[in-house]
């Protein structure tokens, strides 16, 4: 970010810069209205369109903005709120990092958004689906372009319901709608944080708008890993952990593979959970002010990705390998920005966000092809039903394992380079994440592709090859993960690292504010062929062992219910991490809440409401005695009373 | 009190009081105490006409005739109330075969 924001007085690019989040909030409104009465094509073109309307104007804003000298500006549409000194206007920043959010969201959304027309074609909620979806485009978009905090918590509030709605999208299903509520569960602890977070930030520094706030923090002096910057800093982390999925907050990623597969493909691997590394990006001038959090986020990151990828080593189900690469790379990419390397760290977000998709999209594609069948012990050679769907999860399977060319390989390459160069115990642990992860992904593509055919007789004569509505996405993905790494090339090939050249701007204060910590490493070409080879070989080693396993030996893994090693048992029930927490958390909080149920509501509260009712009904058949329904004794009680009165009135009034 | 004649004068207003005061009382004994209806009846228009003789009485020795005037419209509503009443005691009789009130006792909870 540089120290002067303009303020923006363009009447034509304040309109698109609006356009750009409203577009797809209209078609939300369409779709969401005119639910069941649409007819599917006009969903699907509504759907798809406005999406595609907000990825041209947003590279329109991308051309406008690059040859304007890159300055960044405020589109200052209204002042929102303002409470005492708190002023929340609603603007856009458009800045290096948006546009790239930008450009990114907006096309894999788009994407994403015309393969669901084929992937969800025979779907009753068709047209719930595109409501949703685009909803979702909109909150995202909210995200990446607000200028302040609240804004960016409105979209990250936003992204979160929306994953919530279409993990539960099939709300028939009661599994189905528990890892929906899971997931808006856990990322609401960490929602809470990234809240306390922006309380913090304004008590600090009087505002919660981005220029203002980074502009105090890096004039403040003697903040550096300060008590108040590490609780900020912790704090929008914990945020982060929840939207992306680290540990301790992950076991929500995995389970919401429950939604339609596009819905995995775009929110829950390209977009929504690198909310929390777009966050931390954002924040870098608040991050290099506490070492202290940026190594905790390193930790974090690395365990995570370990984690993840030992527990994808077992799993069977196709989108849960995919989901727990997610978690994995996920932990790559905080590994990233705990070492400071944060637009290795972006980088890696863009390849990922590319071969991600096109992962899902092509497990999607296989499961659309194996009527609704995950498991991959019951596939086996579908590369000769399903070749576009091969060939693109091949180079999809190769750009993870980080193989050159492939995107994958350069992201991961220049994020581990970094690593080495903060901490070589955490570049080895990376090192055995991403030979786990090369491992994985070829076990998954050789089980699914190779081999013979191990499902029923009739998934056997339903094969097919996807819509061209699903494939056509599915190329033009293969083809960025091909060549999406070449705009990051390490320096040992080229002088000028393009995305790294563009995103130096936005780290104008952080090195102003702590510039020993923001230095670039400097590696030797020597040192750099030397870990690029090292991860190649790994990763050409991990395939081999995956070759040998799967394709030669025929390996299939176990059935349900065989007996596992004890460690080969602890991975495929993912170190029992869900019980844990059901134990910990989940029971006692149940047992609480029974407990104060039982005791406080039942007793307390009802015993008090009841008791009135029933001292009430009490008096009322103790009166009722009174009324015997003889007239003689009522006249008598009268004249007795007026006596009574009479005589009151006589000897006291 | 000047243009009220002698001859009332015999009679000193102490005793009209008594009277109706005694009057009312053996009214309201029997409304208590008896349990035919039409003695009841009888009773409460004993009540009433000791609240009558009291108000005549009064309205002379104080020469207002407000009174009086009051005395000729209680016995208006109670001729019109003895019609009501009669009615009431002869749909009585006519349902439950007797006149006793303790017999009546359906209005309770």
């Amino acid at each position: 970010m540089q120290e002067v924001v303009m303020p923006f007085n363009n009447q034509e690019m304040a309109l698109l810069c609006l356009l750009v989040p409203l577009l797809p909030f209209i078609g939300f409104l369409i779709n969401g209205l005119g639910n069941r009465k649409l007819p599917k094509a006009l969903v699907g073109m509504l759907g798809s369109g406005t999406v595609l309307a907000s990825f041209l104007i947003s590279v329109y804003l991308f051309i406008d903005f690059t040859s304007n000298g890159s300055r960044p500006y405020i589109v200052d549409l209204y002042n929102w709120f303002t409470v005492g000194s708190l002023e929340i206007g609603f603007s856009f920043m458009i800045d290096q990092l948006t546009l790239l959010m930008l450009l990114m969201v907006t096309g894999i959304g788009f994407l994403i958004h015309v393969y669901s027309a084929g992937y969800m074609s025979h779907d009753e909620g068709y047209g719930k689906f595109f409501a949703y979806l685009n909803l979702f485009m909109f909150s995202m978009l909210v995200l990446v372009m607000g200028s302040n905090y609240v804004m960016m918590f409105v979209g990250w509030e936003g992204v979160g319901l929306c994953s919530y709605l279409l993990i539960g999208f099939w709300n028939k299903n009661h599994n189905y709608n528990n890892a929906a509520k899971k997931a808006f569960i856990m990322n609401r602890i960490g929602d809470l944080g990234f809240l306390l977070a922006i309380f913090l930030i304004f008590i600090t520094f009087g505002s919660v708008s981005f220029p203002e706030v980074f502009l105090s923090a890096s004039q403040m002096s003697g903040m550096t890993d300060s008590g108040v910057m590490i609780a900020i800093t912790m704090l929008l982390f914990v945020g982060a952990m929840g939207k992306s999925a680290q540990i301790p907050l992950f076991t929500w990623l995995p389970d919401a593979m429950a939604g339609p597969t596009p819905v995995s493909a775009l929110i829950h691997a390209a977009t929504m959970v690198t909310a929390g590394i777009y966050m931390v990006l954002r924040s870098n001038v608040l991050y290099v002010l506490a070492p202290t959090t940026m190594e905790f986020v390193a930790i974090i990151g690395l365990i995570t990705a370990l984690v993840a990828a030992t527990i994808g080593l077992a799993q069977n189900d196709i989108k849960k390998v995919l989901a727990y690469s997610t978690v994995s790379q996920l932990g790559f990419m905080f590994l990233a920005l705990g070492v400071m390397a944060f637009s290795s760290s972006i980088f890696h977000v863009l390849t990922h966000a590319f071969f991600k998709a096109l992962l899902f999209l092509g497990a999607g594609s296989v499961i659309h092809a194996m009527s609704n069948e995950q498991d991959i012990r019951n596939m086996g050679g579908l590369r000769k039903w399903l070749p576009i769907t091969f060939i693109t999860f091949l180079i999809g399977t190769l750009a993870i394992s980080g193989i050159p060319p492939f995107a994958g390989f350069f992201s991961k390459d220049e994020l581990l380079a970094h690593v080495y160069e903060h901490n070589k115990l955490m570049w080895v642990g990376g090192l055995l994440a991403s030979f786990m992860t090369a491992f994985y992904m070829f076990r998954l593509l050789f089980l699914t592709f190779f081999g013979k055919f191990r499902g029923t007789e009739a998934q056997r004569s339903h094969l097919h090859e996807s819509p061209s509505s699903m494939t056509i996405p599915l190329i033009v993905l293969a083809i960025l993960s091909t060549i999406g790494g070449f705009i990051g090339l390490p320096a040992v090939f080229s002088d000028t690292h393009t995305l790294g050249n563009f995103l130096s701007p936005i780290y104008d204060l952080a090195r102003r504010a702590n510039g020993a910590a923001m230095e670039a490493p400097h590696i030797d070409h020597a040192t750099e062929y030397m870990l690029m080879g090292i991860s190649v070989v790994v990763s050409l080693v991990a395939i081999t062992i995956a070759y040998v396993l799967y394709v030669k030996k025929e390996t299939v893994p176990a059935p349900e219910g065989t007996r596992l090693s004890p460690i080969h048992n602890l991975i495929y029930n993912k170190y029992y991490i869900d019980e844990i927490y059901d134990t910990v958390f989940v029971r006692p909080v149940m047992a609480l809440s029974t407990a104060l149920h039982r005791f406080v509501d039942v007793v307390v509260v009802d015993g008090i409401v009841n008791g009135f009712g029933k001292l009430v009904m009490a008096f009322g058949r103790v009166l009722r005695q009174t009324q015997s329904g003889v007239t003689g004794f009522y006249v008598f009680v009268m004249v007795a009373s007026i006596v009574l009165i009479l005589f009151l009135n006589f000897f006291i009034g | 009190m000047n243009q009220m004649p002698d001859v009332i004068r015999t009679i000193p207003l102490e005793f009209y009081l008594y009277f109706s005061t005694a009057l009312f009382a053996i009214g309201v004994i029997g409304v208590l105490t008896r349990r035919n209806a039409i003695v009841i009846f009888m009773c409460v228009e004993l009540m009433l006409n000791a609240v009558n003789l009291l108000m005549v009485a009064l309205s002379s020795y104080r020469s207002d005739p407000n009174g009086q005037i009051f005395v000729f419209f209680i016995m208006a509503v109670a001729a019109a109330e003895v019609t009501v009443g009669l009615a009431i005691i002869v749909m009585i009789y006519r349902n439950i075969r007797s006149t006793d009130v303790q017999l009546m006792n359906y209005l309770k909870w």
